[in-house]
């Protein structure tokens, strides 16, 4: 950005002065300014923190899984002494198994969802839709403090006598509910199902807090069809989650009474496992279904993955729209899309059980839906491309990242089209393929949302504005290095490497998989290094970055006409929302963006 | 409609603070707290769905099912569904008490309603204990199971409720509702009469049929 552009204020303000509205008449004290707080801004940035300490955690264990697959059983620099101490430092197969069943929960669960949600949704929803706070303020604060038993005992889960989860994030019973199944899965896997349990807890309270803003506390003038994208993706995420939580909250308390009652809920009759005799494990009960999980289990955890997609949807709308000078194109189409991809989420989720011995009439079902997903998702994709066509893109590290994410989430959605197929899922069910699919969607998708996000909303949370050119070194490494790791595993994925091996090499058929293996690492290990950039950029422009004005983006929606940072209530004048979030470019208009309100008194 | 706001006043906030008024409501015409709590109940049918659809599957898919009029005690279990429904009549009473600025009448009908949650609850444990001696666990088999799970997580539930009512009969004995605002009664009734309604359905499948 050009520093003229800077100190601008919204059309039709006045500068902040002539309204004197004090904020700091009376102290507010520590703990409760930035501990117990319960004003959504300090939230947002507590939930922002803590998501990105436990992104760090999560990629810390991907880098375990990454040094055991590239050199198996050697010495684990830095986290084997750690995570491995009785071996001195090298992984063993179950300790592999607790490794990415860790790395997957943390990064879903404790990562992705409280940071989409958690840190963007507190921070953007009252000041883009024009209200002092959420509607329940002390609720947003039990939220967010709800989260800590659940990262407390996830990582207690980690120490338990018989080692972590090994179960995978997905769980997957017997392994998970029989303990002769995985022998690192003792009282762990009971402490992950309780840490889980507190994490959705926490969300409900945070979705019931978003949609009732969204619907309740709208500024005057604020149609439904004036809301940034952001507010959409974040509203339709939210209905997703009051909707399909409780049915993965009911089926952990019936693991929980598996593991703790023996009440066999997802045992079959006739389990035998590790060649031991059933009644060594199983209650006399017994009755159940390990497909009952699945199916309860994805019946959440399918819609998890559009929670963890659309709101990074609507961001990267927003930022495209802003950073190009240009309405988003097909507005319209952009909300029901979103509402599109939502429902048929439901419908969905049978297609991660092709190969669970589902009816195979069930599973054409699930892939006709599933294929039609493509439409909403396409649909997406054309207008970010349609808003991009003929634009004045401007570069800045946020446009990158969201330029990124549009490129990523391209490569992902098609790989997932085409293996929604079930002919094609029987070839590739759990190889790298998937593994290769899914990371382009959730990491190059939904984090390079993320730190788009954070680049563009930075100056809005403290007033300052990031390191533009640190950021695209930043962005230049990250996408490189994120291709060199991910892209690459859909190669070992063709050449059918199974996921979740600790040692595939043990296989001569993979053996030549190694020197592929060992470069997908050698680029893990350079991501993660490559994000002390991102953190030196953050922390250094949080007190030494330059001080910006309400608007440093010339952007159009509300939170753009509150002051950087806002104070306690948002804004100091009242607003009335003449027009939608995208005037960007008018010919008619002074400056090439119309912000969305007008001063009222 | 800004005055019938409870949840959060804006103007509380900006007497504090010293800001400026703002009119901020949109949407349905319906109280924050109230439109919060139908979004909290859909959670709840969620919930008890994921629950019933599991015990659904499974007594489907069972070898053998015992007939469960013939394990269960039916006859005190449908008394206590009359305890349950009856409660859920005077949880209305006490409404209209509130309507009516009658305190005494909230204190007297709310307080019957906790009588009846609390005995509900009172039966409840005493059958899962004479269940118990019987030898009925959910380790025993699959019908236990599901058994103690949909009737357990609806005993939770009328614990919530019953100590949720009984802070709205200590906030009713503070004065807190009025005939023109008594949202937080009406809060804590909308969430009784939805445990009543579960039961309602748990009781026809899991003791009848």
């Amino acid at each position: 950005m050009s520093s003229s552009s800077l100190p601008t204020e919204p059309l039709g303000l006045a500068p902040s002065g002539t309204v004197h509205v004090s904020h700091d008449h009376h102290e507010i004290g520590f703990l409760k300014k930035y501990v117990f707080s319960t004003d959504h801004k300090m939230i947002g940035i507590q939930f922002l923190f803590t998501g990105l300490v436990t992104l760090l955690i999560g990629g810390l264990l991907a880098m375990g899984i990454r040094w055991q697959l590239a050199f198996p059983w050697t010495e684990m620099p830095v986290l084997g002494k750690l995570l491995f101490p009785e071996t001195g430092g090298v992984a063993t197969p179950e300790g592999y198994t607790m490794l990415f069943t860790m790395h997957g929960t943390v990064m879903v669960f404790f990562v992705i969802i409280p940071l989409l949600t958690g840190a963007f949704g507190n921070f953007l929803i009252p000041l883009q839709i024009g209200a002092p706070d959420m509607a329940f303020p002390r609720l947003n604060m039990l939220g967010y403090w709800w989260m800590w038993p659940g990262i407390i005992l996830m990582f207690l889960a980690f120490g338990t006598e018989g080692g972590g989860p090994a179960a995978g994030w997905t769980a997957y019973p017997p392994l998970s509910t029989i303990e002769s199944a995985a022998p690192g899965s003792l009282n762990g896997q009971t402490l992950w199902l309780l840490a889980l349990t507190f994490s959705g807890v926490s969300s409900m309270m945070g979705a019931v807090n978003y949609v009732t803003t969204i619907v309740k506390m709208r500024a005057p003038g604020m149609t439904i069809m004036r809301m940034p994208l952001s507010i959409w993706g974040l509203l339709i995420a939210a209905l997703l989650q009051l909707f399909a939580l409780p049915v993965l909250t009911a089926a952990s308390f019936m693991q929980i009474f598996d593991r703790v009652f023996d009440a066999g809920f997802f045992n079959a009759p006739d389990t035998l496992v590790n060649n031991m005799s059933p009644e060594v494990d199983l209650g006399t009960a017994a009755g159940g279904h390990p497909l009952l999980w699945q199916h309860l289990f994805w019946f959440y955890s399918h819609p998890a993955v559009y929670i963890m997609v659309l709101p990074a949807m609507g961001f990267v709308s927003d930022i495209l729209a802003t950073h190009a000078r240009k309405p988003i194109f097909g507005y319209k189409p952009m909300v029901y899309s979103l509402a599109g991809i939502a429902g048929l989420g439901f419908i969905v989720w049978g297609h991660h059980m092709f190969m669970s011995g589902l009816n195979p009439k069930v599973s054409l079902v699930f892939m006709t839906a599933t294929i039609m997903i493509a439409l909403p998702s396409a649909v997406k994709v054309f207008n970010w491309l349609g808003t991009l066509w003929g634009a004045r893109i401007q570069l800045t590290t946020p446009m990158l990242f969201a330029i990124g994410f549009v490129a990523m989430f391209i490569i992902g959605g098609l790989s997932g089209i085409w293996m929604a197929s079930t002919p094609v899922d029987i070839y590739i069910h759990d190889t790298y393929i998937i593994v290769a699919h899914f990371h382009y969607v959730v990491f190059a998708g939904s984090v390079f949302a993320i730190f788009a996000s954070i680049y563009h909303w930075f100056p809005k949370m403290f007033g300052r504005m990031m390191n533009d050119t640190l950021g695209k070194v930043h962005f230049f490494g990250t996408f490189v290095f994120t291709n060199g790791v991910f892209y690459m595993m859909h190669q070992l994925g063709l050449a059918g490497l199974m996921r979740r091996t600790a040692d595939p090499y043990a296989y001569e058929l993979y053996a030549h998989l190694q020197p592929l293996n060992q470069f997908i690492s050698y680029c893990a290990f350079a991501l993660l290094g490559w994000q002390v950039l991102f953190v030196f950029n953050l922390f250094h422009s949080m007190f030494f970055g330059k001080r910006v004005g309400r608007n440093p983006w010339r952007a159009n929606s509300l939170e753009w006409s509150a002051p950087s940072p806002p104070g306690h209530g948002n804004f100091d004048h009242q607003l009335e929302v003449v027009r939608g979030a995208y005037e960007y470019g008018d010919p008619e208009a002074e400056e090439d963006h119309l912000p969305q309100a007008v001063r009222v008194s | 409609m800004s005055e019938s706001i409870a949840a959060y006043d804006p103007s509380v906030d900006a007497a504090a603070h010293h800001h400026p008024v703002y009119d901020y409501d949109s949407g349905p015409p319906v109280e924050r707290g109230k439109f919060a709590i139908w979004l909290f109940l859909a959670t709840e049918v969620m919930f008890f769905s994921g629950l019933i659809g599991a015990y659904i599957v499974l007594r489907t898919a069972a070898a053998e099912w015992p007939d469960p009029t013939k394990v269960l005690a039916v006859d005190i279990t449908a008394f206590n569904t009359f305890v349950l429904i009856t409660s859920s009549w005077l949880m209305v009473k006490s409404l209209f008490a509130a309507e009516a600025g009658d305190k005494g009448g909230i204190l007297k009908w709310l307080g019957l309603t906790i009588l009846g949650g609390s005995l509900f609850v009172g039966i409840q444990i005493y059958e899962y204990i004479e269940l118990v001696k019987h030898g009925a666990l959910p380790h025993a088999n699959i019908f236990w199971s599901t058994f103690y799970l949909t009737t357990g997580f609806h005993g939770f539930h009328v614990i919530v409720g019953v100590i949720w009512l009984i802070c709205a009969w200590f906030a009713a004995l503070r004065g807190k509702y009025s005939p023109k605002n008594y949202l937080g009664l009406e809060l804590a009734g909308l969430y009784w009469h939805f445990v009543d309604l579960v039961w309602v359905l748990l009781f026809t499948i899991i003791y009848l049929f």
